[in-house]
């Protein structure tokens, strides 16, 4: 065990925890500028009493998501300085504009929104939560740009050991990240709809209000929707990851050697013939690269080395993003039908709904394993080994101390931020309160 | 071009330090302020608004060097690996606690966890700043000690600023006694720098102080943010030459093409950010009131606009 192995275990760490937040703001965000939109244009009291329940859950994930986004950027500096000294040029730039253009936006417009409840105009209040929401989507597609240039550098050339940007035009529309971008934001949208069906579920299964199914059926479109959004951009992922990451394809195959007409493997032993060629090329006869013999041509590529990423982590991880994702979207397309045309949500779909809460979340995790640990051992593919890209000065005590506190720390608000969360879930909607009294008004109803 | 974006990156930590400075001083100083749970609240409210933007600017400023000087990034957050930590550690908590407190039952670790978060950034800004410039342990504390009073003091303004009755009193009286501690340590830390900046921000602070003597609230808010702004200043005219140890700025640099590229991004966005973020303060430049504490003729002249809801 040595710093590059804690350093990894760090990041490993703070970024799928920071992931589990992640989703839910860019998918809840726009989930709740949707309801104060409908109370906007109905007036209906119930679009409010919604808006402000899940506004409220909203908010207690988006702190979680701000605090350990933070780590995020200074780690790249303390953890990865070879790293960040190799691809600042070209990598800071869309983190540097993440900030400028989205979170600026995002907690500008938030704070305005949380607080502004009774101070703003209607239309301004709702312009600001509209904002916010998309601030979020916008940082997700810059930081997903720096993440798939790491995975298929483009727009750069190495000068004095050093990439140097030559087209950032190319580095954001990088075909990388055209596919992942909708691939992402989709799977977000799958994880808020899976939370708001898990809530909706709850409540269904204690009352009848007419307000739970609709946010249900709301949710189910959501989700629907985004599954679709994120089955195509899958499918050109595979297309890209043939050209551009075969070993990566390779792996999550349990594919040794080149073959032509390649199978799909459901499980070890169990395939489909021709399927994985298909998936990748369109054609069932194409040859698809195997790991040994992409070993054998990146040695003589790139020197001695085992350039293989951990082949039982990616190729679970990616029939566990599959099963998990394509369970529930599955579960949002079957409940869309049976409660078509007003038919009332049928209990034990309620209770099965609770899992859509906990399944994409699987999902995305495994998604984010099968992405960043198939990279592996390269942090640019092709450019920058990961054990290259450590920070010599750092020590082994070190990364040891922040590892064990961050984990210790985010361990303790996991459990803070469950409890308060089931706490307003079971809560339920608060009934509104006439126009506030002047007294009353020193606590906004969403917030200290 | 390198010089525009140092420039730029001293600008954003200056705005960093400025507008957090405040949040900083008034989440420590909350609880000394406050007698009351309503009056916790009310004081914590004064940035409730406002505090999740003002930390976009350290986003913005580390984002900044991290694509306009990768290595003085690098090395400077490897360097300061375990203060830099700590930092993290006290803004999550901080940022936890500040939007949690309202919905849990007891805010007893929110607050706890405020007050911590709050302080152990401020005083660690000016300990790793004051490294980097000096590279000696007690030149780290003399600067973590002073931006810490200089928050303190900050804080403390912007509460008698932003408050009404018996918290503006306190936050007055807070407000004195960290210009007390801020001023002296202050000399002590910037004499060392002996340029013009630095001199003017302990004439600043010392402004400030009179001014919050005089109960002219906005005028000494104005000098506290001054005296941040020069004494920043004079921090990044020494980190201008040498801003790691056996670095420069050349060295560090980016290529012409992406400082151009980014040049153009910020000259764009910027005044929109500005023009926003301002916008913020107006909405919310009301001063906050205490439920139950309104009585006539408490209130000065300007404070409250009759009618207006308050806050």
């Amino acid at each position: 065990m040595d710093a590059l192995d804690l350093a990894r275990w760090q990041f490993g760490v703070t970024t799928v925890y920071h992931f589990l937040f992640v989703p839910l703001t860019i998918g809840l965000g726009i989930f709740v500028a949707g309801l104060q939109t409908a109370w906007h244009r109905t007036g209906k009291e119930h679009y409010l009493k919604l808006t402000k329940f899940f506004g409220k859950l909203f908010l207690i994930n988006f702190a979680m998501g701000v605090v350990t986004g933070i780590v995020q950027e200074f780690q790249f500096g303390m953890n990865w300085s070879e790293y960040s000294t190799f691809v600042g040029d070209v990598f800071g730039a869309p983190l540097a504009m993440e900030a400028l253009l989205a979170f600026f936006m995002e907690s500008t417009f938030l704070g305005l929104w949380i607080f502004g409840w009774d101070r703003l105009p209607k239309r301004v209040h709702l312009a600001c939560i509209w904002a916010a929401a998309i601030g979020s989507n916008l940082s997700a597609y810059f930081i997903l740009a720096a993440n798939a240039w790491m995975k298929h550098p483009v727009g750069y050339e190495v000068v004095d050991g050093k990439a140097r940007m030559t087209d950032l035009w190319a580095v954001l529309t990088n075909s990388t990240a055209i596919a992942q971008v909708p691939h992402v934001i989709g799977a977000a949208f799958i994880v808020a709809g899976g939370f708001v069906l898990a809530v909706c579920g709850y409540w269904l299964l204690r009352t009848r209000a007419e307000m739970w199914r609709g946010a249900a059926r709301a949710a189910l479109v959501m989700t629907a929707i985004a599954g679709a959004v994120v089955a195509g951009t899958g499918d050109m992922s595979a297309k890209l990851m043939y050209e551009q990451q075969p070993m990566k394809l390779a792996s999550a195959e349990g594919l040794e050697r080149d073959t032509a007409g390649a199978p799909f493997s459901i499980a070890p032993g169990i395939e489909i013939p021709g399927v994985l060629s298909f998936l990748s090329t369109n054609d069932p006869n194409a040859t698809v690269q195997g790991t040994e013999d992409l070993q054998r041509r990146f040695e003589q590529e790139f020197g001695p080395g085992d350039y293989r990423p951990d082949q039982a982590v990616v190729f679970w991880s990616f029939r566990v993003m599959i099963v998990f994702g394509l369970a529930t979207v599955g579960l949002s397309v079957l409940g869309l039908w049976l409660t078509r045309r007003r038919r009332p949500f049928p209990a034990w779909l309620s209770r099965t709904l609770l899992l859509a809460l906990p399944l994409p979340l699987l999902a995305v995790i495994a998604g984010w394993l099968l992405s960043e640990i198939g990279r592996q051992p390269w942090t640019v593919a092709g450019e920058l080994l990961t054990a290259a890209s450590v920070s010599p000065g750092v020590s082994l005590a070190e990364v040891a101390i922040s590892l064990t506190v961050f984990t210790l720390l985010y361990g303790a608000l996991a459990v803070a931020e469950v409890v308060l969360l089931t706490r307003h879930v079971r809560k339920g909607v608060e009934e509104l309160r006439p126009a506030p009294a002047a007294a009353e008004r020193l606590e906004p109803t969403l917030m200290y | 071009m390198i010089e525009l974006w140092f420039a730029v990156i001293a600008f954003l930590w200056t705005g960093y330090f400025v507008l957090e400075g405040f949040d900083f001083g008034v989440g420590m100083l909350a609880p000394v302020v406050s007698r009351t749970a309503d009056e916790q609240r009310a004081s914590l409210q004064t940035i409730g608004p406002v505090w999740d933007g003002n930390e976009v600017w350290l986003i913005t400023a580390v984002g900044a060097m991290f694509a306009a000087f990768p290595a003085w990034y690098a090395g400077m957050f490897s360097a300061f690996y375990l203060p830099v930590f700590l930092v993290l550690v006290g803004l999550i908590v901080r940022g936890v606690g500040l939007e949690w407190r309202g919905k849990v039952n007891d805010p007893f670790w929110c607050d706890l966890g405020i007050v911590v978060g709050s302080a152990l950034p401020a005083f660690l800004w000016g300990a790793i700043f004051a490294d980097l410039l000096y590279g000696s342990a007690p030149a780290a504390l003399l600067g973590g000690a002073f931006t810490l009073a200089v928050c303190a003091l900050h804080g403390a303004v912007f509460l008698a600023l932003k408050t009404t009755g018996a918290v503006r009193r306190r936050a007055r009286t807070t407000a004195l006694a960290a210009g007390a501690v801020a001023i002296p340590v202050a000399v002590f830390a910037l004499s060392s720098l002996g340029t013009l900046p630095a001199l003017a921000a302990m004439a600043a602070l010392a402004a400030a102080a009179a001014l919050t003597w005089r109960r002219r609230e906005g005028w000494a808010f104005a000098a506290t943010a001054a005296a941040i702004v020069l004494a920043t200043l004079a921090v990044f005219m020494e980190l201008r030459l040498r801003p790691l140890p056996g670095l420069t700025l050349a060295e560090a640099a980016s290529g012409a093409y992406t400082l151009t590229v980014l040049s153009w991004i910020g000259l764009i966005t910027l005044p929109f950010i500005l023009l926003y973020q301002g916008w913020t303060y107006w909405v919310f430049r009301k001063r906050v009131q205490v439920p139950g504490t309104q009585k006539p003729g408490t209130q000065r002249p300007g404070a409250q606009v009759a009618g207006a809801p308050p806050r």
